[in-house]
C-alpha cells in the first residue's frame, strides 16, 4: 500500500506504520456473540482514538456484529467446542477486521437478494447486504469461512478531499 | 403498562385503541432480547382484533438484522389480524438500514409519533 504524508490530520503522524504487521491484534473466542463484545469494544475505541466519524463507528459496530453473528450461527452452528478467530488492525486511515469461523464455509454468491419483492418478507438473509453497504470493502476467502471487513476513516478522507480542493 | 419482563427490551402502553411500543434498551442486538420482543409482541397481537400498533424507535441507536426479521414477523401477524402497524422516531443511521434493505417499502414509517398517530384510521362512527 502506498502512503501519502501530505495530509495534516493530527492522527496521521503514525501513518508510516500503517502497514506494519505489528499493528494486527488477534484473539480466539468461544462461539458466543457476547464473548465477542470485548473485541468489538477494543476495535471501536481504537477507531474513536483515531477520530473516525460517528457514522464510521455505527457502520463498524453493525458490520462486526453481523459478521460475528453469521460466524457463530451459520459457520460454527453455535457449537461451543468451535471457536471464532478475530484479527484486527486499526490505523488512522483504515480499520480491517478479519473474522474466521471453523465451519465448512459457504458461497456468498448463493445468498438470494433480500431486497427483491419475493424476498422482502423473509425474516433473515440481510446481514451480508448490510455489511457490504456499510463497509468500504467486504472480502471472503475461497472457502467462505473467513470474512475481511474494511472501513476507511471518513474524517481523514474528507480532510484529504478538502486539501486537494483548497491546498 | 400491559406486560413487562426483565429480559424484555420493550414496554407496551395502551392509549385508547392504540398500543404504543417503546424500547427500554439503546441497542437491539441481543438474541434473547430480540426473541423476547418477538414473543411478547406476537402473543399480544394474537389477542387483539384489528390491532393498531405504533413502535417508537426513540432512543434506539443500534439494531441487528435479526431484529429486522422479528419486526417483519410482527408486521405479518398484525396484517393477519387485519390491523395496522406504524414505525416512528427512527434515527437517521437506523433509517439508512431500512432504506438499504428496502424495508421502508414494507413498513409504514413516520418521522414522529404525532404523524404516526395521525396516519392511523379514525374509529368508525
Amino acid at each position: 500500500m502506498k502512503h501519502s504524508h501530505s495530509h495534516r490530520h493530527p492522527a496521521a503522524k503514525s501513518s508510516a506504520a500503517d502497514t506494519s504487521p505489528k499493528l494486527w491484534c488477534s484473539c480466539d473466542i468461544e462461539s458466543d456473540i457476547r464473548r465477542a463484545r470485548d473485541v468489538e469494544e477494543a476495535i471501536l475505541s481504537l477507531c474513536e482514538m483515531h477520530a473516525y466519524t460517528e457514522r464510521d463507528l455505527f457502520a463498524l459496530k453493525l458490520a462486526v456484529e453481523e459478521a460475528i453473528h453469521n460466524a457463530v450461527r451459520h459457520g460454527n452452528r453455535s457449537d461451543s467446542s468451535k471457536q471464532i478467530h478475530i484479527k484486527y488492525r486499526v490505523t488512522p486511515r483504515r480499520c480491517d477486521v478479519v473474522i474466521a469461523d471453523e465451519g465448512p464455509g459457504f458461497n456468498p454468491a448463493s445468498v438470494p437478494d433480500p431486497t427483491s419483492d419475493q424476498n422482502l418478507e423473509q425474516t433473515s438473509g440481510r446481514g451480508l447486504l448490510l455489511m457490504r453497504a456499510f463497509m468500504n470493502n467486504v472480502v471472503f476467502n475461497e472457502a467462505g469461512n473467513t470474512i475481511t471487513l474494511t472501513k476507511f476513516n471518513d474524517s481523514v478522507r474528507r480532510q484529504n478531499r478538502n486539501q486537494v480542493a483548497f491546498g | 403498562m400491559l406486560k413487562d419482563k426483565e429480559t424484555s427490551p420493550i414496554k407496551l402502553t395502551r392509549e385508547g385503541e392504540l398500543t404504543i411500543v417503546e424500547f427500554t434498551v439503546r441497542k437491539l442486538l441481543e438474541e434473547n432480547e430480540i426473541a423476547e420482543m418477538g414473543q411478547q409482541l406476537t402473543s399480544y397481537v394474537e389477542t387483539q382484533l384489528k390491532p393498531k400498533i405504533i413502535i417508537s424507535f426513540a432512543g434506539v441507536d443500534h439494531l441487528s438484522s435479526s431484529a429486522l426479521g422479528t419486526l417483519i414477523t410482527v408486521n405479518y401477524k398484525v396484517r393477519e389480524r387485519d390491523g395496522q402497524l406504524r414505525l416512528c422516531s427512527i434515527n437517521p443511521q437506523i433509517y439508512e438500514v431500512f432504506l438499504i434493505t428496502k424495508l421502508n417499502k414494507l413498513f409504514r414509517i413516520f418521522p414522529t409519533m404525532k404523524e404516526a398517530k395521525e396516519s392511523l384510521e379514525k374509529p368508525s362512527q
